[in-house]
């Protein structure tokens, strides 16, 4: 048995363990030292997991490859640069406990083992490792009433769909006779086992993980969670899981159920029509910053479900270099979203923001330059996920999912250019409070990336293509 | 291979970014940074402008294909290569970006007075995303550019226009998005079937007859707006009522002729059997524009709200002449594009000059100009006749070659044509009497002053170019004779091979 196939995860968890004795041992401000600590934990695992071998190993449950490598390293940068963004802030919020970044720790295990996952035991197990972790740090401001809420209403509606993806699992293992993904598809590749119940199965596995990675109707905790949870978590929820959680979909979709494209390919572009368009509709109405991101986000999810919908090499590879672009962008501006601070307090309104580009040209400029690439304007890195997304929806010849993404994504500029309306057009008001050097170092990197992303991303294209590649069709 | 012996067109489309990080790194008081930016852009600008002076040398004239071509490997595997080059067609419109950019740095020298940093920055950023999208020759690297003008524009209008300018903003960026998009689709489609985005491949693939609806459809969505054509032109008086003197002069003088160059670099020779039929489509938007929004500029009480709408007209005879697909046609739209870029640019400036000196561009709180300014009222009215068509002047060139070329292909099309000119007279010399002539009764029209120096800088290459343009127009149209040649026999050629297949074929 090949066990050193899971030696990063096996490394990240004890590693946590230790974090977490550190902390409970130190006697005072154990905080920042197990944040450093997890982060060096971060780097040192990312090293392995670039350096490992590629193989099969537990029996199937658990398999390394080109796609969970790209998927598990993009977690990775995505926790680091949430666990920095969490470091001032936890300062000020009263949430300066240890226990944060242990939990940030192990939600990243279970992410890790869902990129890995190729059987539908490890892959419920992976991603109920993160759930529960996430479940506990979007309450984690507990004596403020909107964190605990988000919490609950996290918690509530998240086992309901950890619920019917475990009713799913168990009708495709019901109906087929078998849990790992090889096999599965062996089993499906014959038109004969088609059965009924197995696309009841399936249509549940798919509301499951839609759920996780928020795409309309799956949605509706999103935008209260991003806006009732402490902002660093909203950046963490926003980025990791929603890597992980794709990466699991498209993994799903394609390993064991690849032959049945004809069944879900319609549901996926259902659900990736709705996104867009609830995502780019009801962002329009927003006050709050971080509702805004979440509805944002939900249409993000939108255009990388078309890559799936697509079904193809091609469209794998547009969901990964989107996935690449989404964590960038999205870690950037919570980085600016985390600055907005007046006299110790957080802000969220958007019209906070008002004449931020006199106050503070850098930030400003980094905002800005988020909102374009979030609204795909070229040369920024959104426009290139953008591109690689509808490259292979023209392949693949849906037409109307292609023309619909692009003009939700004129509807979803308007948002985007209206904040930057506010930054730059609008009277400024007060300036915020001096930016701590972590906030800036998040923006500075996600802006420095979405800048000059088009200047070599031949590198990122070819590994998204080879990982891609490591998946069937 | 590049005649220049250096990447040319690189360094003209990438030197403003070294100009700008400069204006960047300054540091000081406020007008210490203001007056350091203001002298960087100009230097930065005219530099560009003397490099460009060397296409204008070195360019061969008899050579219908790409020139300075320089390629960088990008995304290989994908066809997607970092490609810039110029032909006749396109080599006019770099060196016009690059002389009018300066002209609009030294125009906007004291009118501009917040920001100036930030408003010099954006400038040079968006001379960079003009010359860049006049020199690509990759359709990816013309997109980037394509759309990449909205960011600085963007803010141009935004944060040094008038009251209304986030209102503009919005709407121009909007509009221009929305066309720009579907263009991607498009852009995709022909990656698919061509395997590359390499523009000359491309304009030497035969896309499907079908096929070609659907892409020039989708072409026409986005160089529609930006032309712009009726109706999808409502944004552009917004734009340039609100936009600062320069955002003005170099939304008429350059970004004006994106969506016609467009047009001419990818939906006649790539799709010409589409153009062929959709052509009367053209023509009857285009008689459109140049008929209703005349009218339209004649009830104008905003003198650039008038401009604005003569634009619009004078697109729509541009518009007509490339889709009548004969050489005088194409030729006369390209000198019209190249005309109107000046006499826009400079009526939008002349504009300027008293906006700034009484703040408001209202035409009936003016009147009897010529009495106070006469230096002024020599080079407005020089403009307006260039505007109107003069013999003599730039505009009467190209309306002149449009009108041979839309006769030869049908009459009532040139009937209705001419008729724009006619209404272009009316209007413009309406507004031009209502300005200048009469009596003053306004105290502070009284003491206004004449042409400034600077003012007379900005205004005298501008004069000699449209006096140039008009008397000895060859020198300009000598650069695209041997392109705009090669593109009708081309168009012909695709054409009857098209009709020679559908004889073979059963029907």
């Amino acid at each position: 048995m090949n066990w050193t196939l899971a030696l990063p995860e096996i490394v990240l968890s004890i590693s946590g363990m230790a974090i977490l004795l550190i902390g409970v041992l130190q006697k005072r401000d154990s905080f920042f030292i197990c944040s450093m600590l997890t982060v060096g934990a971060f780097l040192v695992v990312t090293l392995m997991i670039v350096a490992g071998h590629t193989g099969q190993g537990y029996n199937g449950l658990f398999t390394v490859d080109s796609f969970s490598t790209f998927i598990k390293v993009l977690v990775l940068v995505a926790a680091t640069l949430g666990v920095v963004l969490s470091l001032d802030y936890s300062e000020h919020a009263n949430m300066r406990r240890f226990e944060f970044p242990v939990l940030m720790l192990y939600a990243t295990v279970g992410m890790l083992v869902m990129a890995s996952a190729t059987n539908l035991m490890s892959l419920y197990l992976g991603l109920e490792l993160q759930a529960l972790a996430t479940y506990v740090l979007a309450a984690f401001a507990r004596d403020e009433l909107r964190s605990a809420e988000a919490g609950l209403k996290f918690f509530v509606l998240g086992s309901l769909a950890s619920g019917l993806l475990l009713y799913g699992l168990s009708l495709v293992y019901g109906f087929s006779g078998t849990m790992e993904f090889a096999k599965l598809a062996q089993v499906l590749s014959d038109p004969a086992h088609g059965s009924p119940g197995l696309i009841v199965g399936l249509v549940f596995v798919v509301a499951g993980l839609a759920f996780k990675v928020s795409a309309v109707p799956f949605h509706m905790w999103t935008p209260d969670v991003y806006e009732g949870a402490p902002t660093p978590v909203t950046a963490f929820l926003a980025t990791a899981p929603k890597v992980a959680a794709v990466a699991l979909l498209v993994r799903v979709m394609a390993t064991p159920f690849g032959h049945l494209l004809v069944q879900w390919q319609q549901v996926i572009i259902l659900v990736s029509i709705l996104s867009m368009l609830l995502g780019s509709l009801a962002a329009i109405g927003q006050r709050n910053i971080k509702r805004l991101m979440a509805y944002s986000s939900i249409g993000h999810m939108g255009y990388a479900l078309i890559g799936l919908a697509a079904g193809s090499q091609a469209g794998l590879r547009g969901v990964l270099i989107y996935m690449l672009t989404y964590v960038f962008m999205t870690a950037g501006t919570f980085a600016c979203i985390l600055g907005m601070r007046r006299r110790g307090r957080m802000l969220e309104q958007i019209s906070d923001l008002a004449g931020l580009s006199r106050t503070d040209p850098g930030l400003a400029v980094a905002f800005a330059i988020f909102m374009f690439s979030m609204a795909g304007i070229p040369p920024f890195a959104g426009f290139w996920g953008k591109y690689f997304i509808f490259t292979s929806a023209v392949q693949s010849g849906l037409w109307t999912l292609a023309v619909i993404g692009v003009l939700t994504s004129v509807i979803g500029a308007f948002y985007y250019i209206r904040i930057i309306k506010v930054i730059y057009f609008d009277p400024a008001e007060a300036p915020f409070d001096a930016r701590p050097a972590s906030l800036s170092v998040v923006a500075a990197a996600g802006a420095l990336f979405t800048t000059f992303f088009f200047v070599i991303p031949a590198p990122f294209v070819a590994a998204a293509e080879a990982a891609a590649k490591a998946l069937a069709w | 291979m590049n005649a220049a012996g250096f990447p040319l067109l690189s360094l003209l489309t990438w030197l403003p970014l070294v100009g700008a990080a400069v204006i960047l790194s300054v540091r000081g008081d406020e007008a210490a940074v203001a007056a350091n930016a203001r002298w960087t852009a100009l230097w930065t600008s005219l530099i560009v402008f003397a490099l460009s002076l060397l296409l204008w040398v070195r360019f061969d004239q008899s050579d219908p294909a790409f020139q300075f071509v320089e390629t960088v490997s990008w995304l290989p595997q994908w066809g997607i290569t970092y490609k810039l080059g110029v032909d006749g067609i396109s080599v006019l419109f770099v060196l016009l970006s690059t002389a009018l950019t300066p002209i609009c740095i030294v125009a906007s020298w004291e009118s501009i007075t917040v920001r100036v940093r930030e408003f010099m920055l954006a400038f040079l950023l968006l001379e960079t995303m003009m010359v860049g999208m006049f020199c690509a020759l990759d359709f990816v690297v013309f997109y980037m550019f394509f759309e990449g003008v909205l960011i600085p524009m963007y803010f141009i209008i935004g944060v040094w226009g008038g009251p209304r300018r986030v209102y503009a903003a919005i709407k121009f960026f909007l509009y221009t998005l929305a066309g720009s998009v579907l263009m991607l689709l498009a852009l995709l489609l022909m990656w698919y079937v061509a395997g590359t985005t390499d523009i000359p491949t491309l304009l030497r693939t035969p896309f499907p007859v079908a096929m070609q609806t659907w892409l020039f459809l989708a072409f026409l969505a986005s160089f529609a707006v930006k032309v712009p054509m009726w109706p999808v032109h409502t944004w552009l008086p917004d734009a340039h009522v609100e936009a600062p003197t320069a955002g003005s002069v170099i939304l008429a003088g350059v970004l004006l002729k994106m969506g016609a160059y467009g047009f001419l670099r990818f939906s006649l020779p790539m799709l010409p059997n589409a153009s062929a039929s959709l052509a009367p489509l053209i023509f009857a938007l285009s008689v459109m524009a140049v008929v209703y929004t005349s009218y339209v500029a004649l009830a104008q009480q905003d003198m650039k709200k008038l401009i604005a709408y003569s634009s619009v007209a004078h697109m729509g005879v541009v518009t007509i002449g490339i889709f009548t697909f004969n050489i005088q046609g194409i030729s006369g739209a390209l000198f019209q594009m190249l005309s109107h870029g000046i006499v826009s640019a400079a009526l939008f400036l002349c504009v300027g000059v008293i906006y700034d000196r009484i703040h408001t561009r209202e035409i009936a709180r003016y009147g009897g100009l010529a009495d106070r300014m006469p230096a002024y009222a020599f080079v407005f009215m020089l403009f307006t006749l260039a505007s109107v068509g003069l013999p003599g002047t730039s505009g009467f060139i190209g309306e002149f070659l449009v009108l041979v070329g839309a006769f030869k292909v049908n009459f009532w099309l040139a009937l209705l044509g001419s008729l724009g000119m006619i209404l272009g007279a009316a209007y413009m010399l309406y507004l031009y009497r209502r300005v200048i002539f009469g009596v003053i009764t306004r105290a502070d029209l009284r003491d206004i002053l004449d042409l400034s120096p600077r003012e007379v800088a900005v205004f005298a290459p501008l004069v000699v170019l449209t006096l140039w343009m008009g008397i000895y127009p060859s020198s300009f149209s000598g650069f695209w004779d041997a392109s705009v040649s090669a593109m009708v026999e081309h168009h012909r050629a695709a054409l009857e091979a098209a009709v020679k297949l559908a004889g073979v074929l059963p029907q």
